[in-house]
């Protein structure tokens, strides 16, 4: 085993003893899905768009992996506030090893999180239609995940405390999660917002998502396939710069 | 001044923080074998020093040589040849003992043949083998100090550095605490390096005492010597002759803030 392994199995041994943390991912989306799949369902079905679950599913999905990575990231503020962090930086090891091993290890458990939501949801009642796309979706779920883990270490790299976390997942998560195309259609909203979802990593993972899963769209899935690989090379290496530079 | 048997060397080292000079012009240096106390009240730059020494911090200027190396240009050679134990726990709550001290040897490439002996060897020494597979967040202030000097010696380190290392610990502890550290000063040459503000302890335990004030040193030498020059009987009267009878104030940076919080609603 070397460095980026045990911290990947780190991330890995925290979040499956914290049985609360467990739980408590997953109760959010599953919280949101009854209440808005249930809730706006037959709004939605009377407007003429057809079945709301099956809309709203691939996008819970992706909304679970995001807070569940870019708290994997911030979880370096924890780590800063209980030491641990001092020890893996004077360590012999390069800093992006290190960065490599927590980013990794917070995908992992985002993914893992993101499909078990995936599978509950289908006691909801949720149909995969497209079963051949069905590896492409987990591809993009694994982009997420990986893209918001470095997001959120990036971001971890520049705060020092707690209170900014707040500001940030109120200003910058919900948005993103909002302005996605996660629980309501964006094709009809207004240009600004439109405009801002381009700019949203999220909204392509969304899309590829529900594109794979649900067989809709599918002349799209490799633009958006390929744009979001790029935005998560992209991330990783600003995600490890910051990380790099970061003082204890 | 330079020599082979100089495990830590230290010339003119400068540091400020925006205008304030926490350091000025330190020079001192550190037998091998030795085991060295750096005494001095609070803020003095005690700290600071050993985040210099342990590559955490670049100093404005001086010169520095941990086991020949520099800790400025080559850090990664520094990082393996020191040990450290920090003022705060710096261990993984949520992982065993064992978990912890296992991936330490992993950043420090110990292989895992000795990992296994070496660990159980400490663990051992430190008394903490039959905890070994406890979370450390059941660990108390002491169990967590203690494992931390397991874990800060896992590697064979040249020389452990360690900056307060028995603060906030009960009598019994701290009795045990150096138990322990003397048993791996002797038997395997680890040289010492611990600041402190207990004069008990570096009276008791240290070969050599640099007092440090206001970012200089003030003296150098075993605790009879400097008995000895500031003509007084013991070394707190010493210290109190040579530091004066101020108290100081420390800067708090927000990170001490967030501990204090943290100390308010954990336990």
């Amino acid at each position: 085993m070397n460095t980026i392994g045990v911290l990947w199995l780190r991330q890995i041994k925290r979040h499956y003893r914290s049985k609360a943390r467990m739980i408590g991912s997953l109760a959010m989306p599953l919280l949101f899905l009854v209440a808005f799949g249930f809730g706006f369902g037959s709004i939605y079905a009377q407007a003429g768009q057809g079945n709301y679950m099956q809309f709203l599913v691939p996008g819970m999905v992706s909304m679970t992996i995001l807070f569940a990575s870019v708290m994997s990231g911030i979880e370096i503020i924890w780590d800063r506030q209980f030491g641990f962090l001092k020890e893996t930086l004077v360590a012999p090891v390069p800093r992006l090893e290190i960065m490599i091993g927590r980013t990794l290890g917070g995908a992992t458990v985002a993914f893992a999180q993101g499909f078990l939501f995936l599978l509950l949801s289908l006691l909801f009642g949720f149909n995969i239609i497209s079963w051949t796309l069905f590896p492409v979706a987990l591809l993009f779920m694994a982009l997420i995940a990986l893209f918001f883990a470095a997001f959120g270490t990036a971001i971890a790299s520049l705060l020092d405390d707690m209170q900014g976390f707040q500001l940030i997942m109120n200003f910058l998560i919900m948005p993103i999660f909002f302005l996605s195309g996660a629980i309501f259609p964006l094709n009809t909203a207004p240009a600004a917002i439109q405009w801002i979802s381009k700019i949203n990593p999220l909204t392509y993972g969304v899309n590829g998502i529900r594109s794979c899963l649900l067989g809709t769209a599918q002349s799209s899935i490799l633009g958006n396939l390929i744009l979001l690989s790029v935005l998560t090379i992209i991330i990783l290496v600003i995600g490890s710069k910051l990380f790099s530079k970061m003082q204890i | 001044m330079k020599s082979k048997d100089n495990i830590i060397e230290v010339t003119n080292l400068n540091k400020s923080y925006g205008k304030l000079q926490v350091l000025k012009d330190v020079t001192f240096t550190v037998e091998k074998g030795n085991i060295f106390a750096f005494l001095g009240p609070n803020g003095a730059g005690k700290s600071t020093t050993i985040k210099i020494l342990t590559t955490i911090l670049s100093p404005d200027s001086g010169e520095i040589l941990v086991n020949g190396n520099s800790p400025i240009t080559d850090s990664y050679k520094v990082r393996k040849d020191f040990g450290i134990v920090f003022q705060d726990p710096s261990v993984d709550e949520e992982l065993t003992a064992y978990e912890n001290l296992d991936m330490h040897g992993i950043f420090y490439h110990v292989s895992k043949k000795d990992r296994l002996k070496r660990i159980e060897e400490l663990m051992k020494i430190v008394e903490l083998w039959d905890r070994k597979n406890d979370l450390v967040k059941n660990f108390s202030g002491g169990m967590k100090r203690r494992l931390e000097i397991a874990r800060g010696l896992l590697h064979y380190p040249k020389v452990l550095f360690l900056d307060e290392p028995t603060v906030g610990l009960d009598p019994q502890t701290r009795n045990h605490i150096w138990d322990y550290i003397k048993k791996v000063n002797k038997r395997e040459g680890t040289t010492i390096f611990f600041t402190t503000h207990y004069m008990d302890e570096a009276e008791r335990y240290a070969n050599q005492i640099a007092v440090i004030d206001h970012g200089k040193i003030i003296d150098i030498g075993t605790s009879k010597e400097l008995i000895k020059k500031t003509k007084t009987k013991t070394l707190e009267e010493a210290f109190i002759k040579i530091t004066g009878y101020n108290i100081r104030d420390e800067e708090v940076s927000s990170l001490d803030n967030m501990r204090a919080r943290r100390k308010m609603f954990h336990k």
